[in-house]
């Protein structure tokens, strides 16, 4: 039986950066297991609205709702204000994934991996490497556990990535442009692990530019311009029968080259 | 208008130079340990976002930076015991010119070390759930060090160079020594010729050591 209430729940979320408004009223319910794939132009305020979910960016006015909470005080002028402590925990419920993967330089594979379960969550030591091991084993990099990230690939880089946040059992992931800074030859390996990832029933929101991976991975499909969801619907609706010309228009330049 | 050279009559003070020399490393040791740990404080404050904090810490930068040690020392010495109703030792006052002086620079040193490092660091800590001291311990800080080891040779160098500014209040030091036994046996060319020495057989194995500490931290690279 589905759950009938969201696990996020976004409210009329805005963000500006200075006097440039990135995000102009966001309205999204993500409920647990989908997987929803954000599409725009750059500077369409995608990658903003991903890491207002998680609170790497503090949202300008709106609300945001984990699991029937919602989150921060009300304050002045329809914002509201948000104290770390109350967001460690919450991100702690929802992972991300960068596009430039931000791992610890100074840490192996298996460290970086355990650094969340053994520091936030003080598991014991062999506990947390055994956890860690495993979810290397997941994203098929066991091997490599004490490889530092200097001495990987990008691919490999961003699937220790991926095993870290997989280590703090998220309700959310969230992955920002996951394969935007990586060689053409070395995608297909990651996006192949977060497909795993999706046949798991994961809750997971991406932004990409992989229009054929949101088409075969997401189960709802957001288009975004200005700001704004221009066009949501399944990835048959939105990718195959666009009914905005400026998703048509968007869909067209990617297409453009294909073989 | 050859000279002779005469270290006999320097060695024929060797126990006063072991006394200073003693002296030194425990004035050295403890400005190190003390520069260091105030400048980590210092500059943990320079970095933090609130001003209350923010603006203290760069004042006493800007204070201690901009004044001798020298000064700082005589005036620990000197001056303070009248402010205070009791008496502050040489080792002190020393001590605490030196070590503030450091801090201040050290502090400078951990605050440009943590600024330099990627906000992506940052990120990648918050995200698995780190609050910002974790982040700063687990993830910042050891990155930082490792860039600012350089500079932090330098320092602990300065230091050890600047113990001989306790000379000044007559600490039992080895440049206070030597000119003890300069004085005493007329001959400042050899006493002052192996205190030189003896600072560079000090210094230089300690350049050696931070040498192949960076190495050895430079293998995840």
């Amino acid at each position: 039986m589905e759950d009938p209430r969201p696990l996020l729940r976004v409210g009329a979320l805005a963000k500006s950066f200075g006097a440039n408004a990135v995000l102009r009223g966001i309205d999204l319910d993500v409920r647990r297991g989908e997987r929803i794939a954000i599409l725009g132009a750059s500077g369409s305020g995608k990658s903003t609205l991903l890491r207002c979910l998680n609170f790497m960016e503090i949202p300008g006015s709106g609300t945001i709702e984990l699991d029937g909470v919602v989150l921060g005080r009300p304050a002045a002028g329809g914002a509201r204000a948000y104290r770390e402590p109350e967001l460690v925990p919450v991100r702690q419920r929802i992972g991300m994934v960068f596009q430039q993967f931000n791992l610890f330089p100074h840490m192996t594979a298996l460290g970086n991996v355990m650094e969340g379960p053994r520091v936030v969550r003080r598991m014991p030591a062999a506990e947390a490497r055994d956890r860690a091991l495993a979810e290397l084993a997941r994203v098929g990099l066991a091997e490599k556990a004490d490889a530092y990230p200097a001495h990987l690939s990008g691919g490999q880089k961003q699937r220790v990535a991926i095993a870290r946040a997989l280590a703090m059992d998220p309700e959310v992931l969230l992955f920002d442009e996951p394969t935007s800074s990586l060689d053409p030859e070395l995608v297909g390996e990651v996006l192949g692990t977060i497909q795993s990832l999706a046949r798991e029933g994961r809750t997971m929101l991406l932004v990409t530019h992989e229009l054929g991976f949101a088409y075969h991975v997401a189960t709802r499909v957001l288009f975004l311009a200005d700001g704004r969801i221009l066009e949501q619907g399944t990835p048959d609706e939105v990718l195959k029968a666009p009914r905005m010309e400026r998703t048509r228009a968007f869909i067209a330049r990617h297409q453009e080259f294909r073989l | 208008m050859g000279h002779r050279w005469d270290f006999a009559s320097v060695l024929d003070n060797h126990e006063a130079l072991l006394a200073g020399a003693a002296g030194t490393l425990r004035l050295f040791a403890i400005c190190l340990a003390l520069g260091l740990a105030l400048g980590l404080l210092v500059g943990l404050a320079r970095s933090a976002r609130s001003a209350w904090i923010r603006l203290p810490a760069g004042a006493f930068v800007e204070f201690f930076r901009n004044t001798p040690v020298l000064v700082q020392i005589l005036w620990f010495y000197f001056a303070l015991p009248i402010l205070l109703p009791f008496e502050v030792g040489k080792l002190a006052a020393a001590a605490l010119g030196i070590s503030l002086n450091s801090a201040a620079f050290s502090g400078e040193i951990f605050r440009g070390g943590i600024q330099s490092i990627e906000p992506g660091q940052w990120e990648g800590a918050r995200a698995i759930g780190m609050t910002p001291a974790q982040a700063m311990r687990r993830v910042i800080l050891p990155q930082a060090v490792r860039r600012m080891l350089p500079a932090l040779t330098n320092r602990a160098i300065e230091i050890f160079k600047m113990t001989t500014l306790a000379s000044a209040i007559a600490y039992v030091e080895l440049l206070q020594q030597g000119r003890l036994i300069a004085s005493l046996n007329f001959n400042p060319i050899e006493a002052y010729t192996a205190i030189a020495i003896l600072f560079f057989c000090c210094l230089w194995p300690l350049v050696r050591l931070t040498y192949f500490l960076e190495r050895r931290l430079a293998r995840s690279d």
